[in-house]
């Protein structure tokens, strides 16, 4: 018997139009942008630190503007926004189990938030901000 | 009063047609049926097939959402034929086959590839230690049973295939009901095999191609969490490689 089947190709570019759960993925993943650029000013002030102080200052007055500072609040929520959701599914990627019971979400969870909590002290201390 | 389980309605139906006999695209039908409320998707396809067209083309068999044959898409959502209740959808309903794979007539959908991919990662016991019939039973305590149970649920139905992206995107990935079933073997205390099905889904076209869009969870009938199984295999897989590359004295 010969069979004729019908492909229908998915679009490369609008494939994320055709269901409210697509958009919301890559919604998300747009956020990363933001944080990939804040990564890379980052890096520009660490670089310009290594160079003295007066390079280091002019690389603080450059962002000394109303775009760098919408951009820095854009780019702090949507970087909370990644951890938050990103935290909130580890249980799925780690589950626990105890005996014949799985940890509840929130203890898998709650032990990234409180290692996030941890490391952020650290490194503030390290950084001499207490 | 009336008895609103048993209440009648005219459903209108749109139904994507293709006859591979016939050259050309696969064409949207309109039918309207008169249908009960208490009836499912399954049930309009079948008056529709011995009353109307006999020549109407889709799978099902248990009607009770155990087979896995009747996944088509419903309003543009992977559903079961007979799960979608018909008094969920007021309007008019599209029924199209499974996005993703393609059609062989109808509101049949070519399984072939999904066949081929289950077959590709083992998806049975392979024994960690070989007994004999005389040697007794395997024996699992329910600890051991739990630790898999949620991933044996699958029927094979292929929604989540339907629903992930990236399957549509790049259809050599191995997807996420054949991932899941191989983590539901390596879980399992009686099995021996991970290596085996290690070599086929911790890779490219393995797990790595999966960009946890999570859809395949979202719409999967049996609540498998296919994405869950997939998240877990990358973290043990990473795992391997921290321990082969950076401390080999650690036995797996
Ligand atoms: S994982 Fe769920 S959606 Fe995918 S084939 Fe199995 S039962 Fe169907
Ligand atoms: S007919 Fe068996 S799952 Fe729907």
């Amino acid at each position: 018997m010969s069979r004729y089947p019908y492909v229908r190709e998915v679009s490369p570019t609008t494939w994320y139009f055709r269901a409210p759960r697509y958009m919301r993925y890559m919604t998300r993943e747009v956020t990363s942008i933001f944080i990939g650029i804040f990564t890379v000013i980052m890096l520009v002030g660490l670089s310009r630190l290594s160079e003295g102080q007066a390079p280091y200052e002019d690389f603080l007055a450059a962002l000394n503007n109303p775009f760098s500072v919408i951009f820095l609040f854009l780019a702090l929520a949507f970087a909370l926004y990644n951890s938050f959701t990103w935290f909130n599914v580890a249980p799925k990627a780690m589950p626990i189990q105890v005996g014949e019971e799985l940890m509840p979400d929130i203890v898998v969870a709650g032990g990234h938030y409180i290692l996030w909590a941890i490391l952020s002290v650290v490194i503030l201390i390290w950084a001499g901000i207490f | 009063m009336m008895d609103v389980r048993v209440a009648e309605r005219q459903t209108d139906l749109e139904i994507l047609r293709y006859n591979p006999e016939i050259a050309g695209e696969p064409k949207l039908e309109r039918y309207t049926v008169p249908t009960k409320t208490e009836w499912c998707v399954l049930d309009a396809l079948n008056y529709l097939k011995d009353n109307v067209d006999p020549t109407l083309t889709y799978r099902w068999s248990c009607h009770m959402q155990v087979c896995g044959s009747c996944g088509m898409m419903i309003n543009g959502e992977p559903k079961l034929a007979c799960k979608a209740m018909l008094r969920d959808y007021p309007g008019v309903i599209r029924i199209e086959p499974l996005a993703h794979f393609p059609v062989e007539r109808d509101l049949v959908a070519v399984a072939d590839d999904f066949l081929a991919k289950l077959k590709r990662v083992k998806p049975y016991l392979i024994p960690l230690e070989k007994r004999l019939p005389e040697d007794g039973e395997y024996r699992q305590t329910p600890a051991q049973l739990k630790r898999y149970r949620q991933f044996a649920m699958c029927i094979n139905c292929m929604l989540c295939y339907a629903a992930c992206p990236e399957y549509g995107l790049h259809p050599k990935f191995i997807g996420p009901a054949a991932i899941s079933l191989a983590h539901r073997y390596n879980r399992d205390s009686r099995d021996g095999g991970r290596d085996e099905r290690q070599e086929e889904i911790a890779t490219a076209e393995g797990v790595w191609e999966c960009t946890f869009v999570g859809a395949c969870s979202e719409v999967c009938p049996k609540h498998v969490d296919p994405a869950a199984a997939l998240q877990q295999v990358k973290v043990a897989s990473t795992v391997d490689w921290y321990l082969e590359h950076f401390m080999s004295w650690v036995q797996k």
